[in-house]
């Protein structure tokens, strides 16, 4: 089966490979762009593990095929953090909001896809929201507070800025 | 509540630091199991039975063979024959036999030059097979015209004259139960019942290995423990475990799913026959609900006598459970002495039969049996309490085990905290918080034994006076943090100077797997030996420089001092100028110990949960939910937390959504997670812990395991608030809307 040539932006960066029509997003990052940090927990959109945001929009990139990533802007977990840790990152880690880390990274990309849409949620907007991410060891407990802590300091940081 | 006995005072146990593999964790940058790759790896895909027990007739691989790109094809003939025990059911597991025993048994395994042409590949592997009568219900599979699946199963335990699907029978107790049911005011008996369920580890099985034709090789595996890998591989495989190195990568859950194999001796079978080349094997989710762990599933008779004043005069159980096609994985033998272990009671009576079934072969679940025991015990101890109008939580205060109780399974208990977790359950505003209607609240209480086992430890002092931890349990959720902790405080420096590896198998004696709640107690419990070595040496160091006796050195704040006024006037010398000259002072210092580990110390907690049940819909919402557990000592609270929580949501997943359903044909009909439904966090509350420290005087700090007693009382406790909420007591899991909703039309008439 002939491949198709598949050029994209990925965390900024210009990426290009040729794709099996079969393969997924995820398949390509984790295999022909070596970005491992995007996680399979199901392959079926069931878990959120392999949550990635195209052109903006949080997908899980085991239901998108490589192919249609085609001139898209794909971001993954490895371009969260720029100089420092996004406050999400820190806060998961203050707040021992990991245990295993598994589902740490969709839950990651997640969780800043839903602050950028709403600064400021509650409690039940972040379990609603964050309901397509499977995590099997915290009880996600301590995610929404991790979630509220980074929220709460991303909108002082944005008053102090203004 | 300090014990004297006990070291407290503590400057860094206690703190809740930064896990020091948060920063990879949160980057995408730990590597876990499926994310190894290799130079010149081939893919793997496996081809599985469809059939929940047939005859394998013929297997012919020449259409997968002829493909470009194929590279190795495996079937059971590849494997070395005459195993015996345990060693023969890995491998019959590994890859089927003469036969296919449940829906999902692996069958041949092929590896390729990329995966998607190893999947194409399995498809066009044929096989065919002889349909056989199966069975998967562990109370049909001994009924009499039930098929018996695995003749000669029995052992030595079972006696004449019970069903062929029989593997083993356990019996025991003690007093005179027939007296203490005539002593009680109320005795009822119930049958209760539990469906099987999944671990849910998010991360699936994966591993690459390399295997070349002189028989020595290499696998790098998500696993609990990479030792029990390697031994487990190395029999299956024919192999001597010393050629074998393996190294676990980050592990993405386990829950006791990932202390055995299931596939990764096929990456060293296909990579031998492959030339050697390594092999990368990735399950998928199906594939790990249809073919890994899960638990058992039980039938369970319970018979208890209370009296008015809610004393228990006796109790008796009768268990049946069945744990796959493969004898001696149900956890009847853990939950048999669960069932009571909460409790101190005059007279018991313990009887169990292990079923064989067309399931996958169980592995362990988070407190393998307690759940299941404490469902059928703790309900019906809330049923008489619900009778008789007792409080849940006295009647607990008042039956329950105690500092020197005799447990119900034989030991006697050294220093427990049931009873402080039930005071500080009675005490949290939680259990005061009136209810409206339709809600309901329930109270149970919860046991696991704890482990200690096969420990080996290394650390290395730094020329920079930093240190080195080498342990071989690898780090589930934190304790990592938590030995670097423990290691820290008792040398006396930063937590940050200190770093804790888990190491590959050439590194250190044989570990046991992160399992039975071990690794921060176990591991933890070396590593302060191995530093105590250490200190030894910087201390005799410090003495040959100051021309005095090591006795006359003590060590403390991180340097070595003069211990009194008689060992003369000498400044500390601390761990940092002792590292920087010990190149010339007798060279390196390292500590080492290694032990199977006891004083492990018991578990126990007390859950209270109230619920809400829509009347119209039979659904269940959770409200609040509080968990008290003893820990011993909290090394790092927050992952003490963590994972009474994560247990906690565990065990709620299990008493209202999660079950493996099979249909007529023996096939398991939602081996996905959007049909086997895990707890999401629109599902839960917040989730409240109390931390219970009562120091356990087999360790140094005071730690217990705290990771597996979390999941065992939310299935009665549940249970119990529908009861509340409903006037309906569901004694069959889980309490799905549908089975909920029948019951209260039911009630109604």
């Amino acid at each position: 089966m002939s491949k198709i040539h598949v050029t994209a932006t990925v965390n900024g960066d210009p990426v290009e490979f040729l794709a099996d029509p079969r393969e997924t997003l995820l398949d390509a990052l984790r295999n022909h762009l070596d970005l491992t940090g995007t996680k399979e927990g199901c392959g079926t959109g069931d878990c959120g593990a392999c949550s990635v945001t195209v052109d903006g929009t949080l997908v899980c990139s085991c239901l998108m095929l490589a192919a249609e990533a085609n001139g898209k802007r794909v971001e993954t977990i490895e371009g969260m953090a720029k100089e420092e840790l996004h406050p999400l990152q820190r806060k998961f880690i203050e707040h021992a909001a990991l245990q295993c880390g598994f589902c740490t990274p969709g839950i990651l990309v997640a969780a800043k896809a839903l602050l950028e849409r709403n600064p400021d949620p509650t409690d039940t907007e972040i379990r609603y929201w964050l309901a397509g991410n499977l995590c099997r060891c915290t009880g996600y407990d301590k995610i929404v507070r991790a979630v509220q802590d980074a929220a709460a300091e991303m909108r002082q940081d944005h008053r102090g800025a203004a | 509540m300090a014990r004297d006995d006990v070291k407290t005072g503590y400057k860094l146990i206690g703190t809740r630091p930064n896990r020091p593999d948060g920063l990879d964790k949160v980057t995408g940058r730990a590597r876990y199991g499926a994310d190894f790759s290799l130079p010149g790896m081939l893919w793997a895909a496996v081809v599985r039975s469809p059939h929940a027990h047939a005859r394998i007739v013929k297997i012919d691989a020449s259409k997968a063979l002829a493909l470009e790109g194929v590279k190795a094809v495996v079937t059971r003939a590849d494997l070395p024959t005459g195993l015996t025990g345990e060693d023969l059911n890995l491998q019959d597991n590994t890859l089927a036999g003469d036969r296919a025993l449940y829906d999902g048994h692996a069958v041949a395994a092929v590896a390729a030059t990329s995966q998607l042409l190893a999947q194409d590949a399995a498809r066009l592997i044929e096989v065919e097979y002889e349909v056989l009568p199966h069975v998967t219900d562990v109370d049909a599979a001994i009924a009499p015209d039930a098929p018996v699946i695995r003749p000669g199963v029995a052992d030595y335990s079972v006696p004449e004259g019970m069903h062929g699907n029989v593997a083993r029978y356990m019996e025991f107790g003690h007093g005179d139960v027939e007296a203490g049911f005539a002593a009680a005011d109320v005795v009822r008996e119930h049958t209760y019942r539990t469906e099987a369920t999944h671990q849910g580890y998010i991360e699936p099985h994966a591993a690459v290995g390399q295997l070349g034709e002189d028989g020595r090789g290499e696998m790098w595996v998500c696993t609990q423990g990479h030792w029990y890998i390697r031994r487990m591989s190395a029999a299956v495989l024919g192999i001597e475990a010393a050629n074998l190195r393996v190294t676990p990568s980050e592990i993405g859950g386990g829950f006791g799913g990932k202390t055995t194999i299931f596939m990764e001796p096929l990456t060293l079978a296909l990579s031998k026959k492959a030339g050697g080349r390594p092999v990368k094997l990735v399950m998928s989710r199906s594939e790990v609900l249809r073919a890994t762990g899960p638990t058992a599933s039980a039938s369970m008779d319970v018979k208890i006598g209370m009296k008015k004043d809610g004393t228990i005069t006796a109790g008796q159980v009768y268990f049946r459970m069945q744990g796959g096609a493969f004898p001696g994985m149900s956890p009847i033998g853990e939950a048999l002495p669960c069932a009571f272990a909460c409790y101190d009671i005059p007279a018991l009576k313990h009887e169990g039969i292990e079923i064989i079934t067309n399931r996958p072969k169980a592995a362990a679940y988070r407190a393998p049996g307690s759940p299941m025991a404490a469902f059928a015990v703790e309900s019906m101890i809330d049923e008489l309490c619900r009778e008789l109008n007792l409080d849940p939580i006295e009647v607990r205060l008042k039956n329950g085990a105690k500092n020197g109780s005799k447990s119900s399974y034989g030991p006697v208990y050294d220093v427990i905290g049931l009873q402080e977790t039930l005071q500080a359950a009675r005490a949290h505003p939680n259990y005061s918080i009136p209810l409206g209607p339709n809600q309901g609240r329930g109270v149970a209480s919860g046991f696991w034994f704890n482990h200690g086992g096969e420990t080996s430890v290394s650390l290395a002092i730094g020329e920079d006076g930093t240190a080195t931890v080498s342990v071989g349990t690898p780090d589930i959720g934190g304790s990592r943090a938590s030995i670097g902790l423990m290691v820290a405080e008792h040398l006396g420096i930063p937590y940050e100077n200190v770093r804790v590896n888990v190491v590959e198998t050439g590194a250190l004696g044989v570990n046991e797997p992160t399992h039975g709640s071990r690794a921060t107690f176990a591991s933890g419990k070396a590593a302060i030996e191995a530093a105590n070595q250490a200190i030894r040496e910087m201390c005799r160091r410090a003495a040959a420089e100051w021309g005095i006796e090591p006795e006359a050195v003590e060590w403390r704040d991180g340097a070595a001092h003069p211990a009194g006024p008689n060992a003369g006037k000498h400044p500390p010398m601390t761990i940092g100028e002792i590292g920087a000259k010990m190149g010339s002072t007798g060279g390196p210092i390292s500590g080492h110990h290694e032990v199977t580990a006891g004083g492990y110390g018991a578990s126990f907690g007390t859950h209270v949960v109230d619920v809400e049940v829509d009347p119209e819909t039979g659904r269940t919402t959770v409200l609040r939910y509080l968990v008290v557990q003893d820990a011993g000592t909290a090394i790092h609270p927050a992952y003490v937390e963590g994972q009474y929580q994560g247990g906690a949501a565990q065990g709620i997943g299990w008493a209202l959504n999660e079950e493996y359903i099979y249909g007529p044909d023996g096939r398991l009909q939602n081996p996905v997670f959007l049909d086997y439904r895990i707890p999401v966090a629109s599902d839960l509350p917040m989730i409240d812990t109390v931390i219970i420290e009562v120091p356990n005087p087999g360790h140094p700090y005071g730690v217990r395991g705290v990771g597996e007693t979390g999941i065992t009382p939310p299935l009665p406790a549940i249970a119990s608030a529908i009861a509340g909420a409903t006037g309906v007591r569901i004694r069959s899991l889980p309490c799905s809307p549908p089975k909920v909703l029948a019951a209260i039309k039911a009630a109604k008439g």
